[in-house]
């Protein structure tokens, strides 16, 4: 307890002591203070003795091994013997999409039988009510990043960026990201091959890039590639919809024009490109882009194999959201697959983040926290390369915001971010713990779920039963 | 369980008190229909005598002994206790400061081998998927030895034991087959000597929708029921003609492989899991399995026993249950984290398992989780080393090899792990790994790393994993 400023310490041990007023109290967005945790900042550090996390307006003030003086109003809450951490961002996922995965109507995450596809916009699909994110919400997880399932095309479309709180408003960035496979599964969409998922790639860019906003008809025979001029300006991603009548095209299109109205973004670097391979070859053609299209903001997803190639992922500066614990050559671009992938990735200077691509990343965010332990298992494994609690941590906090820019807003507990915020019951990388309050953007949530009421409903099976269990409720 | 013996005891009497009058046997004496056809070929492995002291010890039976003393000799627990326990002579002593010491893991639901990796239609040999009704195949027929998740479920998994199940298309579904997690170049010989057969059904969603969405029966659930009614009346024929040759001789009757199944579960041998989700669903099954005279052993990915614990407990039949799994399917939709350990309060048997080539590899991670959500939700008498039956004594017992593994008690099969930690931590892992006393994975040896024939001269080979 190095805290410089004893007078407030001393006025907390007061409120501590009567902080059991506080149940039933509602956070609002107003400034409360969180003390006598062992808090994580998320930002890569290890956790902080009985710190201490102040947050006003929605916003975090400070947080960490601070001591500061409050206003008098401020809500204190008591955690001593708990954890504070950010809320988990899960880094790659579905959620929200879909309310039940298999036979059961209603699944909204791919649109194998719609006739689109980069233009495709997640954030109409998203159900802020659906069970999922009830249900990660109350394992701690306050913000997602959310892409499209793919169709029939390599491009899935376009992700965004949600919070879990219990309010109608889910969407924290819309069209964020567009979402492309161009391992395997790219593949198989491309119609068997990687070499025409790449050529498919590569033809939707020049479709993108031909496209000229409210060109008069006659300019479309000028032909050959449009200069800088001709560019369509973009400035909000899904300005595609806005494109007119008299927006023409050359005769050689393979893409409606909203799909390639939705590149546009991606081609100028105005939206990030989110792109799935496993294969070290297929990591480097990916880095290979780079030359060929130097304002994409790419970003590789998966990277089973990405260890192989660690120094050339490092160097191109591209940050991976990999899948923590594959270890099992599932496929043939899967053979290197280690529990080490991420701790090597990590010791070579790649930007790695976890995300659950493929790994049940409809409902199942809350394994991330687990994930991220067994990482950080792995340091104690001859031969393996784990990582430290706090890089951990950040994998799951802060480093998947950073990988789309979004580093300055949420994942971490440094001043200025949006407070969401959990206090664990213990170690949160460790499953046997457990989320008992959850902020997001300052305000407290409710964690009840309908696994929750079935619980309680069931909890003590009946021996003489004055009504049925369907009235108990 | 009890009515439904009853229901049959009856006939058997009444056959066999017919017999008793005949003088002798009408036709030629009846010939012995093999019942072991493909018989394993395990042979444990050679150790040395070991004696490990100082560790945590979970015996799988509840109890947990602080500074413990576990001694493995000729492939057999010698003994388990303090560290008053003598080394046998010539006993190699490893130091478990700091360590935990386990029964085995033991995954009974499993489809590694029948579903390898890699996941390519090649090697897609789970489900028979041509018919509802395909008692007549056999899993063991399926597993490919080299499937490399067996290595992983080992050094990251500490599984010693595993069932492989076919899978779930089928209402009869097949034979599973037990084996010890010890690579081979047979199936057979990784066999777990004289481990019972099990008969995988499945109720629910899934035999409904593959078949019903061919336009064949069965469509619905009443179909599933109907249908499987309909097989277990033909399989009690099929033995009592079976029967009667046994004992009276005569004309040999036609063998039927669906039925020889079928057959072998009315007659106890063969133990029946159960993939069944709901809880409504479970009460037909076990009704069922009066109707006819069998017993169920086990409900596997049983999400909604919590809502009959009372009745499984009275049933004496085992739940084998996600931590966490839920609404993936609407079958599933009613999953709760507190399923495993409401089950165990109802006194009810628990079982934590997989159906999964990564989930088996940190089941103990999952008990873990259970474990957490069982102790917020006010459940008594929970600790670690009660939680660790879910984890090796419940699946032993489903499985029929409670006799011989899945507690640490002197006698039974050296099947034991060594953790580098609390495996209730999802910072521990596998330290060393033994199957009958044999020293099958060290996590300081490289050379003590099972790599399977597919991998080896590919990218990764012999990494840790």
């Amino acid at each position: 307890m190095s805290g410089k400023r004893l007078s407030w310490w001393g006025m907390a041990g007061i409120v501590c002591g009567v902080s059991g007023a506080l149940v039933g109290w509602k956070a609002n967005a107003q400034t409360f203070a969180v003390v006598g945790a062992t808090v994580a900042l998320g930002d890569g550090s290890q956790p902080i003795q009985n710190g201490m996390v102040v947050v006003r307006n929605g916003r975090i003030v400070a947080a960490g091994d601070i001591r500061m003086k409050l206003p008098a109003d401020t809500q204190v809450i008591d955690a001593r013997g708990k954890w504070v951490t950010p809320g988990i961002v899960a880094g790659f996922s579905r959620l929200g999409l879909t309310e039940v995965d298999l036979s059961a109507q209603g699944a909204d995450d791919s649109s194998a039988d719609g006739p689109f596809n980069a233009a495709l916009d997640v954030v109409p699909a998203i159900n802020p009510l659906h069970s999922t994110i009830a249900v990660n919400r109350a394992d701690g997880v306050t913000r997602a990043l959310v892409a499209p399932n793919a169709g029939k095309s390599i491009f899935a479309g376009q992700g965004a960026v949600i919070d879990t709180g219990a309010d109608r408003d889910p969407i924290t960035a819309a069209r964020k990201f567009q979402f492309v496979e161009l391992g395997e599964t790219g593949s198989a969409k491309a119609g068997g091959s990687r070499a025409s998922a790449h050529v498919l790639f590569r033809n939707a860019l020049r479709e993108a890039g031909e496209l000229r906003r409210y060109a008069p008809a006659v300019a479309a025979s000028r032909g050959g590639w449009p200069d800088e001029r001709d560019r369509p300006v973009v400035r909000n991603p899904n300005e595609s919809r806005l494109y007119g009548a008299d927006a023409r095209r050359s005769e050689d299109v393979l893409l409606t024009r909203f799909d390639a109205a939705a590149l546009v973004p991606v081609l100028q670097g105005r939206q990030y490109l989110l792109v799935h391979v496993e294969r070290a070859s297929d990591i480097l053609q990916v880095i290979a882009l780079r030359k060929e299209f130097p304002s994409l903001k790419l970003v590789i997803v998966g990277a089973s194999e990405g260890w192989t190639v660690a120094d050339e992922i490092a160097r191109s500066g591209i940050p991976v959201i990999a899948s923590a614990v594959n270890d099992l050559p599932a496929a043939f671009e899967q053979l290197a697959a280690t529990q080490s992938n991420v701790g090597r990735m990590r010791a070579a200077g790649v930007k790695v983040s976890i995300g659950m691509i493929d790994d049940n990343d409809t409902r199942y965010l809350f394994d991330e926290r687990q994930y991220a332990g067994n990482l950080v298992a792995l340091q104690k494994l001859p031969g393996a390369t784990g990582v430290s609690w706090g890089e951990a941590l950040a994998m799951i906090t802060s480093r998947p915001a950073e990988a789309i820019g979004m580093g300055g807003e949420i994942g971490s507990l440094a001043p200025g971010r949006r407070a969401d915020l959990v206090i664990w019951s213990g170690d949160p990388l460790e499953g046997f713990n457990a989320a008992e309050q959850v902020f997001i953007d300052g305000v407290r949530q409710p964690l009840d779920t309908h696994q929750t009421r079935l619980r309680d409903r069931y909890r003590y099976l009946p021996g003489q039963r004055n009504l049925p269990e369907a009235y108990r409720h | 369980m009890r009515r439904g013996a009853a229901a049959v005891l009856p006939a058997v009497l009444s056959l066999s008190a017919c017999a008793a009058f005949e003088d002798k046997p009408k036709g030629p004496p009846p010939v012995a229909i093999n019942e072991d056809p493909y018989p394993s070929t395990y042979a444990r492995y050679p150790g040395v005598p070991t004696i490990i002291r100082h560790a945590t010890v979970f015996d799988g039976e509840g109890r947990q002994i602080n500074d413990g003393t576990v001694v493995l000799v000729d492939g057999v627990i010698q003994a388990v206790g303090g560290p008053e326990l003598a080394a046998p002579a010539g006993a190699q002593e490893i130091d478990g400061s700091g360590k935990f010491v386990t029964p085995g893991i033991i995954d009974v639901h499993s489809h590694l081998g029948d579903y390898p990796s890699p996941g390519v239609e090649g090697n897609s040999d789970g489900n028979e998927a041509t018919s509802p009704v395909r008692p007549e195949v056999w899993a063991e027929h399926s597993v490919w030895p080299q499937d490399p998740g067996f290595s992983r479920a080992l050094m990251n998994g500490g599984v010693t034991t595993l069932q492989i199940l076919p899978g779930s298309a089928n209402l009869f579904g097949g034979r599973s087959v037990v084996l010890k997690n010890v690579p081979a170049r047979t199936a057979q010989g990784m066999k777990f000597p004289g481990a019972p057969y099990g008969l995988k059904m499945a109720c629910g969603e899934n035999p409904k929708r593959v078949y019903g969405s061919k336009g064949n029966m069965p469509q619905t659930r009443m179909g599933n029921i109907a249908l499987a009614r309909q097989t277990w009346a033909k399989a009690a024929a099929y033995k009592r003609k079976w029967d009667k040759y046994e004992r009276d001789g005569g004309e040999m009757p036609e063998r039927d492989l669906a039925m020889d199944t079928l057959s072998g579960v009315l007659a106890g041998k063969i133990l029946v899991h159960n993939h069944c989700y709901r809880a409504d669903e479970m009460a037909n099954m076990i009704d069922m399995s009066h109707e006819f005279g069998y017993k169920i052993a086990a409900f596997h990915h049983a999400v909604e026993s919590y809502k009959i614990a009372d009745i499984l407990a009275r049933e004496g039949i085992c739940s084998a249950m996600w931590a966490d799994w839920y609404g993936f399917k609407m079958e599933a939709y009613d999953a709760i984290k507190e399923n495993i350990p409401l089950v165990h309060n109802a006194g009810a048997c628990a079982i934590v398992h997989s159906d999964d080539p990564n989930g088996i590899q940190r089941l103990n991670q999952e008990a873990a989780k259970a474990l957490g959500d069982g102790i917020r939700a006010g459940i008594p008498n929970l600790s670690e080393a009660v939680a660790w039956e879910w984890l090796s004594r419940n699946p032993a017992k489903a499985l029929g090899i409670l006799d011989k593994t899945g507690t640490l008690v002197a006698g039974k099969m050296a099947d034991v792990v060594m953790w580098n930690g609390d495996p209730f931590s999802d910072y521990s892992r596998p330290q060393m790994v033994w199957i009958d006393g044999a020293l099958m994975y060290d996590a300081n040896d490289p050379k003590r790393r099972p790599v399977s024939d597919f991998e080896l001269g590919q990218p990764g080979e012999g990494d840790t994993k």
